[in-house]
């Protein structure tokens, strides 16, 4: 533990916050009497599952709780030096010059979304300047010069240059790094990070994680760390509180938590993150593989150079280079690989969403035909998607938010004129059973489920048309560690009464590990390694794969692997 | 960006091409021409006509030609600059529309600039403060505003500056000005002439524009950048004015290329009840008259004002927004 000795009062002392919503005549106790304290040169991480009330608590310390939102009970305390009186954030009025005092100057905010979070129209340099001339420590020159101090200190290459771009000429990563320097423009005391990581790569991830680190060591600084993921906070956290519907329902030091937890959410928590971890055994046992029901042999995919408005010609650009394998029957395999490495693009050249510029996709029907997808005729095309479907990450966007379960279910069949009326509905109810909702929510729409749920609604649809492969695009990206191991292992208990297959494409790791039986490594368009999924997860030969297996955070405080390096 | 502004007025070249030939051939296609109105609204007061008299008025004005030979006259006299010769008003083409394009120039000007100014700060007070008396308030002017036609609204201006203050409200000058030589008096009479056309042309297209604003800023009031910028301990009036208004400015400017061409030919019916000296009004009789070279220097115009108005908005969208500039 880093805590200070000389430290007897917090920095910060949250005493029995409470956030409400109101909400017509609802309040929504989104925070409900939390407390916890934050001292000098600590990590604190808040854990729990969206809607846990963690951003909230978070936001309320900067009174950046937006209408109908509202602090209604407690006490925020901060001290920014231990001889001093602490002042009570709590009382300041949100939009007052007090309150703005302390934001950015003595307490900063890093937000989840790199991308939104930053100016689309500011040049990077200015955004991280004006802090400091807002606070009125330096005149507009020496702020930029400052701010181009800051981002060498992130690392970012280039600094001066970098200075004057846009965000949207940055990569995520680099985005996130800018956003720390703005955050530490001022020389704040604590650092607030709002899942910083949440939306990177993990080898992004776990650079980020480094250098927020290393910026503690050099300033002094308190963070409280955000996230949902047990791996992050196994890696950095010296204290952790658990939260669940607005309340702490745990609060201990890293080591404590994970080797004795008390809460049952917590444990469960816990088994969840350790089912998909990388230190667990694998899910499944090996199978051999059937016969080949998919060939792709040589596919590319080429973006032709493009003629811009204001600028030169863009480059033609290669998402796929030459991208070769084979898919048996039964088999579920894993395509990984950081954002950009065109897991996606091929995984939409398979079904010919994308057409690629080069090579072959060679399916083979249940009947035993084989046919090239890459220029099948449109109902060749049609037949094979019949028997090839498609699950996406996001299951609030991809339902039809005016259509009823039912009719969502339904509508592949109903497209394909295979079935209509008396026997559609017993279809759809059986389908419903099959991924384990009760039959009775058909007539209901998909905004009363919760994302576990539609995800489920999804896979239903999906099943629809007895398919015999479906590719699933991130389909468990955006749940819940909890909800994900559920939803997996309602895929794997589906697959051999189904006999189906799967082209499972994810950035997580942890998920392919316990997911497939053999794993395709991506990174820039072209495949690094191919092989069994226990084999390269253990033992990988080539060393990017090396690279982005080391860049996994443990779900276990005893082996941090991150910070070390 | 000079590359591209070169590129687009190159594009316009064409596309005016077009414009003219098609403006042409509508003019063309209704039945009969000039001549054939004229025969009938002599026969209609009651006078003789007499044939070859006609066909001798149509060989005059070149109308006995083929339709492709009058529109090869008439265009290659406009690119030099000469518009052509009005039948009705037996006057060349550019001096009967030089004076009132440049006042309809002024009118709608002026007009914009009025309904920015006003929309502007009421579609942002709107915005932040949602669902206030305020947004009520504004928000029912606005309806009313969009729902009252144009020449309605100008009746009763027309009958309360009549009745209530005693002023003379038709057309853009005094009759002691009508027909004066431009000078500052000129001018003056002008300006006080020109508050009411201004605020009837501006009320629909400042209501719109509320509205417009509104929307944009609300959906940039909860942005990401915009807490990014608060948590920065931005003061509200500052974060509000750099950020989401800047943003959301982007749809405002779009509107500038439309607005443009709506403000010069929207306002014939306005203009007409108003009597003001206007292009409207005399876009009208010469498109009932057929009188062909002064509706198309009309339509022609008003074309290249679109055209240009779109440019004018992609330029000031590109230098406002590095995302357009850069893609």
């Amino acid at each position: 533990m880093d805590i200070d000795v000389n430290a007897h009062r917090p920095i910060l002392d949250i005493r029995d916050l409470s956030t409400h919503f109101q909400l017509g005549q609802i309040t929504l106790k989104a925070v409900e009497k939390v407390s916890f304290t934050l001292h000098r040169g600590q990590t604190l991480c808040i854990v729990g599952e969206s809607g846990s009330g963690k951003s909230i608590t978070a936001r309320s310390i900067l009174q950046l709780v937006g209408h109908p939102g509202r602090i209604t009970n407690g006490q925020i305390l901060y001290a920014p030096d231990p001889s001093t009186e602490p002042v009570d954030i709590a009382k300041l009025s949100s939009r007052g010059s007090e309150i703005r005092g302390v934001r950015g100057r003595e307490i900063a905010m890093v937000f989840q979304e790199p991308m939104t979070s930053l100016s689309p129209i500011h040049r990077i340099g200015w955004q991280i300047a004006e802090a400091l001339v807002a606070h009125g420590l330096m005149n507009k020159k020496a702020a930029l010069a400052r701010a181009t101090d800051l981002l060498r200190q992130v690392e970012i290459p280039n600094p001066e240059e970098a200075a004057q771009r846009y965000p949207f000429e940055f990569s995520g990563g680099m985005r996130q790094r800018a956003m720390i320097a703005m955050a530490l423009a001022c020389n704040p005391k604590v650092l607030i990070a709002d899942e910083p990581t949440t939306a990177l790569d993990v080898t992004t991830q776990a650079e980020i994680l480094r250098l927020i680190r290393k910026l503690q060591v050099e300033n002094g600084l308190a963070v409280l760390f955000i996230t949902h993921d047990m791996g992050v906070v196994a890696q950095i956290a010296d204290d952790v509180l658990v939260m669940y519907r607005g309340e702490v329902v745990e609060h201990a030091p890293v080591e404590q938590l994970f080797s004795h937890p008390i809460n049952p959410y917590t444990i469960r928590l816990l088994e969840a993150a350790r089912k998909l971890g990388m230190a667990a055994p694998p899910a499944r046992a090996y199978v051999p593989p059937g016969p080949v029901m998919l060939e792709v042999r040589d596919v590319s995919l080429i973006y032709p150079a493009q003629a811009s408005m204001f600028r030169k010609t863009k480059a033609q650009a290669a998402a796929l280079k030459g991208v070769s394998f084979d898919l048996h029957e039964g088999e579920s395999l894993g395509i990984v690989g950081e954002s950009g490495s065109g897991k996606t693009t091929l995984g939409n050249c398979l079904i010919r969403v994308l057409r690629p510029s080069t090579g072959e996709v060679r399916y083979r029907n249940r009947e035993g035909e084989t046919s090239n997808l890459a220029n099948a005729s449109r109902e060749d095309l049609k037949a094979a998607h019949r028997e090839i479907r498609m699950i996406f990450q996001d299951p609030f966007a991809s339902l039809n938010p005016r259509m009823t379960v039912e009719q969502c279910i339904g509508e592949p069949l109903l497209v394909n004129g295979l079935l209509r009326g008396r026997d559609l509905r017993l279809r759809v109810r059986s389908l419903l059973g099959m991924v384990g909702l009760p039959p009775d929510v058909a007539s209901r729409y998909p905004h009363a489920f919760s994302g576990g749920q539609r995800q489920r609604i999804v896979i239903a649809r999906a099943l629809a048309l007895d398919p015999r492969l479906i590719i699933a695009d991130e389909a468990t990206s955006a749940l819940d560690v909890t909800l994900r191991g559920q939803i997996l292992d309602l895929l794997l208990e589906l697959q051999p009464k189904l006999g189906l297959s799967f082209i499972f494409i994810s950035h997580d790791l942890g998920v392919i590990r316990y997911f497939c039986n053999r794993v395709i490594v991506m990174h820039r368009g072209a495949i690094v390694e191919i092989g069994e999924t226990e084999t390269i997860c253990t033992n990988p030969s080539q060393p990017y794969t090396k690279a982005l297996l080391a860049a996994v955070p443990e779900a276990e405080p005893a082996r941090r692997n991150l910070l070390v390096a | 960006m000079g590359r591209f502004i070169i590129r687009r007025l190159l594009g316009m070249i064409p596309f005016i091409f077009l414009v003219s030939v098609t403006v042409f051939l509508l003019i063309k296609l209704t039945p009969g021409d000039f001549v054939s109105n004229y025969a009938a609204s002599l026969a209609a007061s009651g006078e003789t006509v007499d044939d070859a008299m006609l066909e001798s008025m149509r060989a005059r004005y070149g109308l006995d030609q083929p339709v492709i030979v009058q529109y090869w006259d008439w265009i290659s006299g406009v690119m030099q600059g000469d518009f052509g010769y009005s039948f009705q008003w037996q006057q060349p083409v550019i001096s009967l529309i030089g004076e009132r394009i440049g006042l309809t120039l002024v009118l709608s000007v002026s007009t914009l600039l009025l309904t920015w100014a006003v929309a502007l700060p009421i579609g942002v007070y709107s915005a932040v403060r949602r669902y206030s008396f305020g947004d009520y308030f504004f928000t029912m002017i606005g309806f009313l505003g969009l729902a009252i036609p144009g020449f309605l609204m100008a009746l009763i201006l027309m009958f309360v500056g009549v009745s209530v203050f005693h002023t003379d409200v038709g057309g853009l000058f005094s009759p002691a000005y009508v027909n004066a030589p431009w000078g500052w008096d000129r001018v003056v009479d002008l300006a006080k002439h020109l508050w009411v056309p201004m605020v009837i042309l501006g009320t629909s297209g400042a209501a719109s524009l509320i509205r417009i604003m509104r929307a944009n800023l609300l959906d940039q009031l909860h942005q990401p950048y915009v807490d990014t910028a608060r948590a920065k301990g931005l003061s509200e009036i500052t974060l509000l004015i750099r950020y989401p208004i800047r943003v959301a400015l982007n749809p405002f400017v779009s509107t500038l290329g439309f607005v443009l061409p709506q403000l010069v030919s929207g306002s014939v019916i306005i203009s007409i009840v108003l009597n003001l000296p206007t292009a409207g009004p005399l876009l009208l009789q010469a498109l009932l008259g057929q009188d062909q070279y002064l509706a198309g220097a009309f339509l022609l115009l008003l074309c290249s004002l679109t055209v240009f108005g779109t440019l004018l908005s992609d330029i000031l969208l590109a230098l406002l927004d590095p995302r357009i500039r850069y893609q």
